[in-house]
């Protein structure tokens, strides 16, 4: 009798992935809070791992009647020591005590103030990325795909059409098998030949029968030898191609912050979205992709990420100065000939009252020309202000490559990027 | 066992990787020597799967189908991580009390492992679930894969059709009286014909219900009043909530109903597993030690198996300390294995201990005995029966009486003679699920009045609750559809109201 054994390593893969939807599904208020927490910690750019989410347990308790701590318990331990019977011992702290089977219920309290960690994959976190900012299905798609493919030589396979046949491989297979396969009919027909020879050179009357035998024998070796194919399907190699994901060419983008006083955290997390959407964007669709961070009040300077999202400055607030600064780099550093260049502002909209019209002329004039689009959004619950006035004639007239939005809540955003994403679609 | 049995056999392939037909070698030649023990199994399976394969069985409580729900997600994503952070192995094995028997074995172990895990499960565990009287009379195990088909296929259609949320929130609220939902100590009928006329009357009934005067509306007549007050519903407690809630909850729908009693059924089939958790596992570990000794001694393994054999088993049957870090209560493997092993002892060489302690099985046939042992105890009566004081003395075993309302913990008993008796028993009510978990019963229905629904807590001990119980009830409201409230019965007879949900729903709503 032999026992039945069944593969089952290969049915039923991701059987799991149901169970944890659900479980997604289920806590994505909690999920989505600590994604909003992970992305306010994250820098721009860093949107291609998972992230290790973490939620309070008791949330996800899964209650049943049990006996917590208190009245009276006896439990037996192995392992004693010290102890004889009658003996009084203290409390010990933390809860080790109550020991035993009541242990496992203590733990469980235990697990109420610990939380529950787990990871989420790259795709879960986009997915709740981009339902924060309520973007539509298709975008969605659009982002978290890479659709541009270059095909590359991956050495050989066994398999393929006549066209990409390789015949030295081909041949070289062909050669070495048959040699694997013939090389023992070979020896052995050498040897006989060889005797043969020797048979011959000295003939004697009654080797007849035996030279007849081995010129026979040699015969049917060479036969053997013969009708070993020449090539065989097994020998076929095919030249390997593979699609590899292939991102156009170069971009820059620039992030302009406005860090006056008024902007406040909030308010800055909100931008940061803001950025990072349009960083998602860039990355499907370019092969490198360089950032700018300029940071401005009264004057514009450029920053590295870290000083970008966390320094807040005092006093007021002069745009055109972060629009010069964008526009002196561009001249220095990326020549809009080779590089597509992506603006991305955001501000609360205050703006000395003289400067909001050279910003609009600036852009206008000098940056609009050399930018594959321009995003502007103004972070605030209050009236428009006077930059808003400015740029709205801009929109008019730039329609398709300059976009303004305000930002009152989070999902606002995407309509900044409305007109960028249709473009590709 | 004194000529060698596998002489006849070709020798079982060494090295650590297996394949499958080396697997169907050591399954084969395990076989024999288990048979030659007289060891009585269901014909069994072996099946291989990776290691997300075995983290998701041991997800959803190692079932290989399952209905889906978050909890089970939850589940994957804890082992999942501390697998991956390696702070645990997997556990090896797997194993499904079905006939034929189902045992996992994981692609990632090493030939001796999967070996081992034959011994264990497909062997040792399997004659257990055939063996013992728990698993013969609760659970039918050539149905059980067929019913589980049946409640996944009937969850999803009921999520297809009632929407996911509503099906999740049901399973939530049954997770969470799983504990209370069991059968303890009344098994239906088996037979399939009394089977099928308890469902048609239960359908009988649920048409009935429609009409039932429990649930009239029209007002009482006054005169008969004051008698029907004095009727109680139920008229006994009913400690099956589940099973109360599946037959009496006035608003759930029929698909609502059958999912409860899916939930139960399948509570229920684990029921004997957590009875019997020392006798089992010690039971295969007994076993596979004693098959591969056995192999070992004919000569028919190599040293090289044997020290990995014996590593993984030490791992597995080791009992910290009290005082270690690695502390976490009584291993259950490390004492069943003890004690089966200190039952063979006991009848192969007794000592005049053991002679005064165990005058029925000292000196007799171990097989025999050992058989008996199995089949008629659950944990609880076993360590009572069987635990020797040689045993206590060996764990170094004591017991500690933690006394909320005194100062310090005195230690109750010891390994020494006045305190044998007390530790075995003390040891014993350990086990017992009837002390471990609280006793909560279905105590009154408010018929006449708002319907509300009476659990009744009888304390033991002076034990409280653990304080998730309010979530526990507002389940129990969601299901009873109308006022749930939690009474406590303490020891000198007086009762008192822990809490109450006010709930009035209406059909539909």
């Amino acid at each position: 009798m032999t026992v039945r054994i069944v593969d089952r390593r290969f049915d039923s893969k991701n059987k799991s992935s149901v169970n944890r939807s659900r479980f997604i599904r289920r806590f994505k208020g909690q999920i989505r809070k600590a994604v909003a927490e992970s992305i306010n910690r994250r820098g721009v750019r860093d949107l291609d791992d998972g992230e290790k989410i973490s939620i309070p347990a008791g949330d996800i308790a899964e209650p049943q009647f049990v006996y917590g701590q208190g009245g009276v318990r006896e439990t037996v331990h192995p392992g004693n020591d010290r102890f004889n019977s009658g003996d009084l011992v203290e409390r010990p702290q933390g809860g080790g005590g109550g020991g035993g089977q009541g242990k496992g219920q203590a733990s469980q309290d235990g697990e109420g103030l610990d939380n529950f960690v787990f990871t989420l994959t790259r795709e879960e976190f986009l997915d709740i990325f981009f339902d924060e900012l309520a973007l539509p299905n298709l975008v969605k798609r659009q982002l978290t795909r890479i659709e541009q493919y270059k095909s590359v030589r991956a050495g050989y396979s066994h398999s393929g059409v006549p066209a990409n046949i390789n015949l030295e491989r081909t041949m070289r297979g062909a050669a070495s098998r048959r040699v694997a396969i013939g090389g023992p009919h070979n020896k052995r027909l050498r040897a006989l030949e060889e005797k043969l020879k020797a048979l011959l050179e000295s003939p004697r009357p009654d080797d007849e029968p035996e030279i007849e035998q081995l010129r026979r024998e040699i015969a049917r070796l060479r036969a053997r030898i013969e009708a070993l194919p020449f090539i065989d399907p097994f020998d076929l190699r095919y030249n390997n191609r593979i699609r590899q994901p292939q991102p156009t060419t170069q971009a820059v983008m620039f992030c302009l912050l406005d860090v006056s006083a008024s902007m406040d955290e909030e308010r800055k997390n909100t931008a940061k979205r803001f950025f990072m959407l349009l960083y998602l964007f860039l990355k499907r669709n370019y092969e490198h992709i360089d950032v700018v961070f300029i940071r401005h009040h009264t004057v514009a300077e450029e920053v590295d990420e870290e000083d970008f999202f966390t320094s807040r400055k005092t006093g007021g607030t002069v745009v055109s100065s972060a629009l010069n600064l964008m526009l002196d780099i561009i001249r220095a550093r990326y020549p809009s000939g080779n590089w597509n260049i992506y603006g991305a502002q955001a501000s609360d909209g205050d703006n000395w009252y003289n400067d909001s019209s050279i910003c609009g002329e600036v852009l206008e004039n000098s940056l609009l020309p050399l930018c594959q689009y321009f995003a502007y959004i103004e972070i605030t619950t209050g009236p428009p202000q006077n930059l808003w006035e400015e740029y709205e004639k801009l929109q008019a007239t730039h329609h398709g490559q300059f976009a303004m939005q305000r930002i009152e809540d989070i999902t606002d955003i995407y309509p900044v990027f409305r007109e960028l994403f249709k473009r590709k679609v | 066992m004194s000529t060698p049995l596998l002489a006849h056999l070709p020798p079982l392939p060494g090295g650590s990787e297996w394949t499958f037909e080396a697997i169907d070698r050591y399954d084969e030649a395990i076989g024999e020597v288990a048979r030659a023990y007289n060891l009585d199994c269901y014909p069994h399976v072996l099946e291989i799967i990776s290691a997300e394969q075995m983290m998701d069985a041991y997800a959803s409580i190692g079932m290989p189908v399952y209905y889906h729900h978050w909890s089970f997600g939850k589940h994957f994503l804890a082992t999942e991580g501390r697998y991956k952070r390696g702070q645990m192995g997997l556990a090896y094995e797997i194993v499904i009390n079905s006939d034929p028997c189902i045992a996992y074995l994981m692609d990632e172990n090493t030939l001796p492992m999967q070996a081992l895990v034959i011994a264990h499960a497909a062997y040792g565990h399997n004659s257990f679930f055939k063996g013992n009287h728990l698993f013969k009379q609760w659970t039918s195990a050539d149905a059980i894969i067929d019913y589980l088909v049946f409640a996944r296929n009937y969850v999803a259609h009921c999520e297809e059709r009632y929407g996911v949320d509503a099906v999740e929130n049901l399973l939530d609220a049954c997770h969470a009286l799983l504990n209370v939902g069991v059968d303890r100590y009344k098994r239906w009928p088996k037979q399939s014909l009394e089977q099928e006329k308890l469902r048609q009357k239960e359908r009988a009934e649920y048409l009935q219900a429609q009409v039932n005067d429990l649930w009239r509306t029209l007002p009482p007549h006054h005169e008969t009043e004051e008698h029907v007050q004095e009727q109680r519903f139920p008229k006994e407690p009913e400690e099956n909530l589940l099973y109360f809630i599946e037959k009496n909850a006035p608003l759930l729908e029929p698909w609502q109903r059958e999912i409860v009693r899916i939930v139960r059924k399948i509570g229920q089939y684990f029921y004997p597993q957590r009875q019997t958790q020392v006798m089992n596992e010690g039971w295969a570990c007994f076993w596979h030690y004693t098959l591969l000794n056995t192999m070992y001694d004919q000569g028919n393994l190599s040293d090289g198996f044997m020290l990995e054999f014996l590593q993984s088993h030490t791992n597995v049957v080791y009992q910290p300390p009290y005082n270690s870090p690695y502390y976490s209560g009584i291993n259950p493997y490390a004492l069943g294995f003890a004690m089966w092993r200190d039952i063979r002892r006991i009848c192969e060489k007794p000592t005049d201990e053991d002679r005064e302690w165990f005058p029925d099985i000292a000196g007799s046939d171990w097989r025999e005995t050992l058989e008996y042992a199995m089949q008629n105890f659950k944990d609880e009566s076993f360590v009572a029966q069987y635990l020797s004081p040689r045993l206590m003395r060996e764990f170094r075993l004591f017991s500690v009486l933690d006394d909320d309302e005194q100062e310090n913990l005195r230690i109750s008993a010891i390994h020494d003679d006045p305190g044998y008796r007390a530790l075995r028993h003390q040891l014993a009510e350990q086990y017992d699920l009837g002390s471990r978990e609280p006793d909560i019963q279905v105590w009154n229905v408010d018929l006449r009045g708002d319907r509300s629904l009476t659990l009744r807590h009888f304390a033991h001990q002076r034990r409280p609750l653990h304080p998730s119980f309010d979530s526990v009830l507002e389940h129990v409201a969601n299901l009873w559809g109308f006022t749930v409230r939690l009474e406590r019965h303490n020891a000198d007879g007086t009762v008192e109201t822990v809490n109450e949900k006010k709930m009035e729903r209406r059909r539909g709503t």
